[in-house]
């Protein structure tokens, strides 16, 4: 018998038990009650297929998702750490003015529901910016380029280009106050006699928040934003109501056009759980590492 | 003189004067040899008043030991000497120039004041050699093999050469009392405030840096230490004052202050620190 087996109790077997009834329940329910017919067999289709005409495999909308998913993330992460120690630097001025301005950004993004906030930036703000900046047709000019491999690795496809970046940036907003007020709590969380010596030292206060404060703090609170990292990593689910081509946006389109309602969804999951499971372990490590020292 | 311009020439009189007092009369000219002087000056912390009426001259090269019960004030009178509080009436000036809330100079000017703090509040994400050289590169404007060259010197002058590239949390009480001292220097400061530098450190490390703190008095730096460390006092100060509730009680050279004060106050609590 194995060990983790014996420290069991008689408790512990009688609620795993319940729970696996549970599940059987639902899953004769499905089963029967629905008469849902399984294809999984056509899922990996999905994610992987092999190009007849590059003949060579190439990833199908899953992937697409998956991938665009990962490059969203990551270009808001980098937008909302720089916003976001900006708006943390801001709460913690010594200027009334700047204080207000961050705290009232702060209370709108925290008090408003974020596809309420991802609607109303997309219809107001994001078409003037793209319009005002003449993105659309820059990207399109791009995207018959011949050469515009670098641009396709960062991008993704160039004519979707736009609404990637109303996406990217609304995320951006919307996670921008929460690494702020992290920031915040890091930067108040530097004791008093560290300004007092980079003060006594001739600092002035830009220098002792950028040499003295900043760098303490930022490496205080690097577990709270590495888990507002994975936070945003599931938030970017919010953006396929903008038609970003996001994994959720391809899967729904996915269901929509072949009916594979669980397969599909059930996918879909275990590559969010995947990614933010995997992300996680990976801070882990690190912040393991990082104490070591 | 015509009489309208008379009349109001006597209406302002007061303001004329009183700018003349706040200028000159309360800020004489024998006290502007002195690299540091304060003249009157009170601190509130709300309705606390943590300094009355406090005035002291500390000539360069001199050597101050300010000591009295805790909660007397004396932490407050030397932090507000580099502008780490500010006090809510009188002067502070430093080599001439008014320590307050308003001056733009105020950064300038702790450039010239090392301070040493009770908890040495050294930086800890920088290693030691680092800790000595921020201040050179990024406020005196030194290249940083110059500032690293000047800090060994510092470190050596400090015993703990060998400490350089070790981060403060793995330095004793003792060493790193040190190290804030060689990074106070490492600025080329005129002035030295010592904010009770040993009343955080264990016994045995306090002789370390006393003995560093002595051999700075030898090299003629002006000093202005906050201390119960009598032994030291006794050997190096120039001048002894006691304060006791934010005022200034006794001031005495160190022969008379330990053994005939004028002061029963200052004699009790001579008595009761030396007693055993």
């Amino acid at each position: 018998m194995p060990k983790f087996l014996k420290r069991l109790h008689w408790l512990d077997i009688l609620i795993l038990v319940i729970l696996a009834v549970f599940v059987a329940v639902i899953w004769v329910r499905i089963d029967g009650t629905l008469n849902y017919k399984w294809r999984w067999d056509r899922i990996p289709n999905y994610i992987l297929r092999y190009s007849t005409k590059y003949e060579t495999w190439v990833p199908n909308v899953l992937l697409q998702g998956f991938i665009a998913t990962i490059r969203i993330s990551i270009f808001a992460s980098i937008l909302a750490l720089i916003l976001g120690v900006i708006l943390g630097i801001a709460r913690c001025s010594t200027n009334l003015t700047v204080r207000m301005l961050a705290r009232t950004y702060l209370e709108f993004l925290r008090n408003i529901p974020p596809i309420v906030v991802i609607f109303i930036f997309y219809f107001f703000l994001s078409e003037q910016l793209i319009t005002a900046l003449n993105i659309e047709s820059w990207a399109r000019g791009i995207a018959r380029q011949e050469n515009n491999a670098v641009w396709e690795f960062l991008f993704g496809d160039m004519r979707r280009f736009p609404s990637l970046v109303s996406g990217i940036i609304v995320l951006a907003l919307f996670e921008s106050a929460f690494v702020g007020e992290i920031v915040r709590a890091g930067i108040q969380s530097i004791p008093k006699g560290q300004h007092e010596a980079a003060k006594s030292i001739g600092m002035g206060r830009i220098d002792t928040l950028r040499y003295i404060v900043l760098p303490q703090a930022l490496k205080k609170v690097t577990p709270p934003l590495a888990n507002q990292f994975i936070t945003l990593v599931k938030d970017s689910a919010i953006i396929s109501l903008i038609s970003v081509q996001e994994l959720t946006f391809k899967t729904v389109e996915l269901v929509a056009s072949t009916r594979l309602i669980f397969e599909a969804w059930l996918t879909t999951a275990a590559l969010y759980f995947v990614l933010c499971f995997s992300l996680s372990m990976l801070f882990r490590r690190l912040e393991r590492k990082s104490d070591q020292r | 003189m015509r009489s309208d311009i008379r009349a109001h020439y006597d209406k302002h009189k007061h303001l004329l004067y009183s700018q003349i007092e706040d200028g000159l009369a309360r800020f004489p000219m024998e006290h502007r040899n002195n690299i540091i002087s304060a003249r009157n000056v009170d601190k509130f912390y709300g309705a606390f008043q943590a300094l009355y009426d406090v005035s002291l001259n500390v000539a360069k090269g001199e050597r101050v030991v300010i000591c009295g019960p805790s909660g007397s004030g004396k932490s407050t009178l030397i932090r507000c000497m580099n502008g780490l509080e500010f006090h809510n009436s009188g002067i502070i000036t430093i080599n001439g120039v008014e320590v307050n809330e308003r001056s733009k100079q105020l950064p300038a000017l702790r450039q010239d004041i090392g301070m040493v703090f009770q908890q040495f509040n050294l930086f800890p994400h920088l290693t030691i050699l680092e800790n000595l050289t921020i201040g050179p590169i990024r406020v005196r404007g030194v290249s940083k093999v110059e500032a690293e060259e000047r800090a060994r010197n510092y470190l050596e002058r400090v015993h703990i050469p060998e400490q350089a590239d070790k981060y403060p949390n793995q330095l004793s009480g003792g060493q790193q009392q040190r190290v804030a001292i060689a990074r106070s220097l490492c600025m080329e400061t005129q002035i030295m405030l010592f904010d009770e530098p040993t009343s955080a450190l264990d016994p045995e490390m306090i002789n370390e840096v006393l003995d560093v703190m002595i051999e700075l008095a030898d090299s003629g730096m002006t000093m202005v230490c906050v201390t119960h460390e009598m032994g030291f006092a006794r050997k190096v100060a120039d001048t002894m004052i006691f304060m006791e509730a934010g005022r200034i009680v006794e001031t005495a050279p160190p022969n008379k202050f330990f053994t005939a004060p004028d002061s029963e106050r200052c004699r009790l609590f001579l008595s009761q620190i030396l007693a055993h």
